[in-house]
């Protein structure tokens, strides 16, 4: 199954779209994070009003073998609320930073979302069955005479229509001074790490009184400071190990086991600069917004601003696998720079068997690459294509010289349409791609 | 049962039960496709009643089965709490732990099977207190069993704990193999063991981390041969987990596994496995073998100790994590105590202080607090002559350090110095250190000086240091410690020493320094007796009477009150009276409310001199 597209493997195809048509969208209803469970059975996003979403992957149905069973909500609710820091009077938003499954240990699933402070863990349980039988009231609801009770009735379980509810269950609050970026549930199950500009947190997932410091890049001097962690992730096997990377393009990888302070890093990964491609903004482009490891552990993956990297962990000096997500953009930095543009965070996904990776752009265009083949294609996540069952086609941008028909020259392109958020079923060929406040579902066809 | 001719009784019983439910259902939103904007407009307040109610009611189960009888208990209330547990993890641990005195409830020990579907629906709930309060309640009434019962009901219930889909089931499997396993028939033994096994090789680290930390006690109420031949290997699998959580649980089991083999199968058994923990690549592990080293010594006897154990916490000693020799540090004391007496001395000396003197000025504060708080206790195991030499030099930079938190240790442990040098050892090498700690800038430690100060006068001569040392406390208001001194060393050195500092403060310019006079008066005075009250302290807190602050003033009355009962009849008339009677008009409120106090107070004293002048007359 290992092709993304084009070929003879398969094709895209539309599934569903989550959210509203409405041309004017409203801030709180910006997607900010899109993330599979352990068996992709549910899909959660965040979004900028502090909410979370849950959608449950349906059956597949008798009737229309063809469909893959849907994405329906299963459960919304509140995750955190606008607060504000009177000491350091500062507003702190209630937008969804990062949310991260918990491995499934009974019925009820956990999940863990954080906002810029404060990190909750969050319990998603049904219930089926309602208690019936009063001793105080009657059937219709209406009090009895407390002096003529003469016998005790105990309450009788009866079944109900299913409801999903959303309970919290622990608050990890105060353990950051700056914004959080990332979190990650150790593979030890009991643990998990949380990230700021300048520190890493360990926690234990039942104690929310303490965590400990295992990184600190903070200078004494905060005008000496030259670089800041973009993002972190434990490892998928290994307990000990995690990597963080920085603004400088680098990335260290660190073993718990060698010090309680992970100061030191154990790997270094950086790519040497090419002196020839060097600019104003050769350090902000560099900069990473995300790294994730491979499922089997042997790899990780970082986004910098126009490309996707893919390192072995044992070579430090190179990554094995480059891929320009958008190389036509070098040429506008100045433009992206004054709009800001630039400072985007765009975020990485692989695919369940670690074949092929999944990053966004700008116009509503994401990008896939095949690691076997070398090939990559671009799609659009638009209203336009979201017929059932469409498939979609391949995008292409011209770079230079002569627009050919079916292109797009790189003028026209919508900067304020852009796919940061993106998640990769964990087995299945189905991704959901979050276009500001739209969540778009794929899957590929059957033929 | 009661209630049938419909009288009231039955009303707050009704009531339990029906607040026995989990009423609060959170409206669920489920509004199709799109992204609904939905925002939770739950009450928290009714919440939050709804879950006292609840968590009064359970914890009032016993009330309501009594009420229902054993059989409507076993058949109607057992069968809605084993399908209730959806509930806060108060409610579900008071349950949990209601369930395990429940046996007489149902009927007694014939029907405690009864009690084993909610406490099984319980053991798999993924709140670990909830799950472990189930677990030790399963354990109780596991004892209840008759031996057909253990294995008919209870038994089973442990296998589809052990086998179920989660691994929370399975956690709390771990628990209660060991309680079965003595009282079940030889197959069904078998059964358990291979149980066990599995679970030590589960796939989620939580499962092996449960069955690590049972791993001792199942050993336990294993037969000897059955140890040797499954305990350790799974042991040692356990102690080569990949997941370092693992491994360093299986060092706690390493002390039980230890004591319950024959020494000469120790070395070939245990101690390859243990040398490997305490050379594991990850700090926790190591950490873990420092904070269980004197069980762990205990538990392989002297031999071992003396050829594997003391390199190796020589090694721990060095550990490059501060974390580990922090915990290392902490154990000096006890495994030095722990050595086999004949050669003891000299493994410490050759081996051991070399290491401890390192640590003295180690570059992480919390491994010299550490060490400061043991330290001392080397002394007495070391004899005077070694302390003198060796350790006397270690307390003095320790008490010179610039963590408070070390000094603080030092002075704390000051006692068990002295029981092995003496006196004066003591106070030629450590007092000039001590003295300057009393003007230390962290108050801690300074309270730390005060509050040992009485324990410091019972070793240290009188010296005019010592009075600086109580001047502080004095400053500090230290009352209490002041009069334990006096106590010690009687009236005449406290007229001499104390009343004249405490009454030089009455004319400072503070006021709050002029009410410590006041409080110090009051400690003191009973101490020192009648004369030094009457004729030192009393003119004192007479003339103070005219103080400009009214806080003085009504202090004034309260220690003229106070220290009454100790003066004679006559200067309470003459001299006492007519200042609390000249307080009484004062302007002040509160001055006038303490000054009628007193006299009311007084008065009484008064009475009972007279009543016990005229007793003593002879009739």
């Amino acid at each position: 199954m290992a092709g993304v597209a084009g070929g003879n493997d398969f094709q895209w195809c539309f599934s569903q779209v989550k959210g509203a048509i409405d041309e004017d969208v409203a801030e709180a209803d910006i997607i900010s994070t899109v993330e599979f469970n352990y068996s992709g059975e549910l899909l959660a996003t965040g979004d900028k009003g502090g909410r979370v979403v849950i959608f449950q992957h349906e059956q597949e149905s008798k009737n229309r073998p063809h469909l893959r069973g849907e994405y329906n909500v299963y459960s919304t609710f509140q995750s955190h609320e606008p607060e504000f820091d009177y000491l350091k009077s500062l507003e702190i938003e209630e937008k969804i930073n990062k949310i991260r499954w918990l491995p499934q240990q009974n019925a009820a699933h956990f999940l863990l979302s954080t906002n810029d402070k404060t990190i909750k863990l969050w319990k998603i349980s049904e219930r089926d069955k309602r208690a019936e039988g009063y001793n105080l009231k009657d059937e219709d609801g209406r009090l009895r005479d407390p002096f003529r009770i003469t016998s005790l009735r105990v309450p009788v379980l009866m079944p109900m229509d299913l409801m999903v509810e959303a309970s919290p269950r622990r608050i990890f609050a105060n353990a950051h001074t700056y914004h959080i970026n990332s979190i990650s549930v150790n593979s030890d199950h009991e643990t998990y790490l949380s990230a700021d500009d300048l520190r890493i947190n360990l926690w234990h997932l039942e104690i929310t009184d303490r965590s400990f410091n295992i990184v600190d890049i903070k200078p004494a001097n905060m005008e000496e400071l030259t670089e800041v962690i973009t993002a972190a992730e434990c490892h998928p096997l290994q307990c000990n190990v995690f990597v963080y990377s920085s603004s400088k393009g680098t990335i260290r990888l660190c073993d718990t086991r060698a010090a309680a302070l992970c100061d030191r890093q154990a790997k270094f990964f950086e790519e040497p600069e090419d002196p020839s491609s060097r600019s104003f903004f050769s350090e902000i482009i560099s900069s990473i917004s995300d790294v994730k490891f491979s499922h089997s552990g042997r790899y990780m993956m970082t986004r910098d601003y126009l490309s996707v990297k893919v390192w072995d962990l044992n070579m430090e000096n190179r990554p094995v696998e480059t891929y320009q997500v958008h190389e036509y953009l070098r040429s506008k930095l100045c433009s992206l720079y004054e709009n800001d543009c630039i400072f985007d965070k765009f975020e990485c996904c692989w695919n369940g068997s670690d074949s092929a990776i999944m990053t966004g752009s700008y116009n509503n265009f994401f990008r896939m690459f095949d690691r076997n083949t070398r090939r990559d294609i671009t799609l659009e996540a638009s209203r336009e294509s979201s017929k059932p069952r469409a498939t979609l086609k391949p995008r292409k941008v011209s770079t230079g010289g002569k627009r050919k028909k079916d292109e797009i020259s790189v003028d026209s392109l919508d900067f304020n349409k852009k796919i940061l958020h993106t998640a990769w079923h964990p087995k299945d060929n189905v991704i959901a791609v979050a276009a500001t406040n739209n969540l778009y579902i794929f899957q590929d066809k059957i033929n | 049962m009661a209630g049938a001719d419909g009288d009231d009784s039955l009303y707050p019983i009704a009531v339990l039960i029906d607040e026995l439910r989990n009423e609060d259902v959170q409206v669920p939103n489920v509004s199709g496709g799109g992204l609904p904007g939905y925002r939770s407009k739950r009450s928290c307040s009714s919440r939050e009643t709804f879950r006292c109610l609840r968590l009064n009611s359970i914890k009032k189960l016993s009330t309501i089965a009594l009420a229902l009888g054993v059989e409507r208990t076993r058949t109607e209330l057992l069968p809605f709490l084993t399908d209730t547990i959806y509930d806060e993890d108060e409610v579900l641990l008071a349950l949990a732990e209601q369930l395990g005195n429940f046996t007489m409830l149902v009927g007694g020990p014939e029907y405690v099977h009864c009690l084993l579907p909610p406490l099984e629906s319980l053991a798999t709930v993924e709140e670990t207190v909830v799950r472990d309060k189930a677990v030790e309640s399963l354990r109780k009434i596991s004892q209840e069993h008759s031996p057909v019962d253990l294995e008919v009901h209870f038994e089973p219930l442990v296998k589809r704990l052990a086998s179920g889909d989660w691994f929370t089931s399975r956690t709390s499997a771990c628990g209660l193999f060991s309680v079965c396993y003595p009282r079940v028939s030889s197959t069904v033994k078998a059964e358990i063991r291979q149980h066990f096994r599995t679970l030590c090789s589960d796939d989620t680290p939580m499962v092996r981390r449960a069955a690590a930390s049972k791993l001792g006690e199942f050993a336990k109420v294993l037969e000897l041969d059955y140890v040797k031949s499954d305990i350790i290997s799974l042991f040692t699998a356990l102690a080569s987990d990949e997941q370092d959580s693992v491994r360093l649980l299986a060092v706690e089991a390493c002390v039980s596994i230890a004591t319950l083999l024959p020494q000469e199968d120790l070395e070939s058994l245990v101690m390859p496995t243990l040398r490997q923990a305490a050379e594991d690549k990850s700090w926790r592990v190591r950490y873990m073998v420092a904070d269980k080293f004197s069980e762990l010594q205990k538990a392989v006897g002297p031999e071992i100790t003396k050829n594997d154990l003391v390199p190796a916490f020589q090694n721990l000693l060095k550990d490059c994590e501060a974390e580990v020799r922090a915990a290392a540090a902490n154990k000096v004391k006890e495994f030095c105590e722990n050595l086999p007496e004949e050669n003891r001395e000299q493994i410490i000396m050759t081996h051991i202080l070399p290491c401890v003197k390192e640590l003295v000025s180690d570059t992480n504060q919390h491994v010299k607090s550490a060490l400061a708080s043991v330290i001392m206790g080397l002394s007495t195991i070391l004899g005077k002559d070694n302390t003198i030499e060796h350790l006397l030099p270690l307390f003095l930079a320790q008490l010179k350090d610039e963590c408070p938190e070390v000094r603080l240790n030092i002075i704390s442990n000051l006692d068990c110095v002295n029981e092995v040098i003496g006196i004066r050892q003591l106070s030629q090498s450590l007092l000039p250190a001590i003295v300057e700690l009393a003007e230390d800038a962290k108050w801690r430690v300074r309270l730390a000086i005060i509050e040992y100060m009485p324990l410091l006068a019972g070793q240290l001569p009188l010296t005019k240091s010592l009075c600086r040392v109580v001047v502080y406390a004095i400053r500090e208001a230290a009352t209490c410690n002041l009069m334990k001194l006096v106590e010690k060393f009687g009236a005449e050195w406290a007229q001499n020493t104390i009343v004249p500092k405490v009454l030089g403060m009455a004319n400072d310019p503070n006021y709050l320094h002029r009410m410590t006079t006041l409080f110090c008066i009051n400690a003191l005075s009973e101490a020192c007796g009648q004369d030094i009250t009457t004729k030192q302290m009393l003119p004192v807190v007479l003339k103070m009477s005219n103080d400009q602050v009214a806080n003085v003033r009504f202090n004034v009355a309260k220690s003229l009150q106070k220290i009454g009962p100790v003066l004679d009849s006559n200067a309470l008339q003459t001299e006492v009276k007519p200042v609390l009677e000249k307080l009484a008009t004062d302007t002040d409120m509160d001055v006038k409310y303490f000054a009628q106090e007193a006299i009311s107070g007084t008065r009484f004293t008064l009475a009972s001199l007279h009543i016990s002048t005229k007793s003593d007359l002879p009739f």
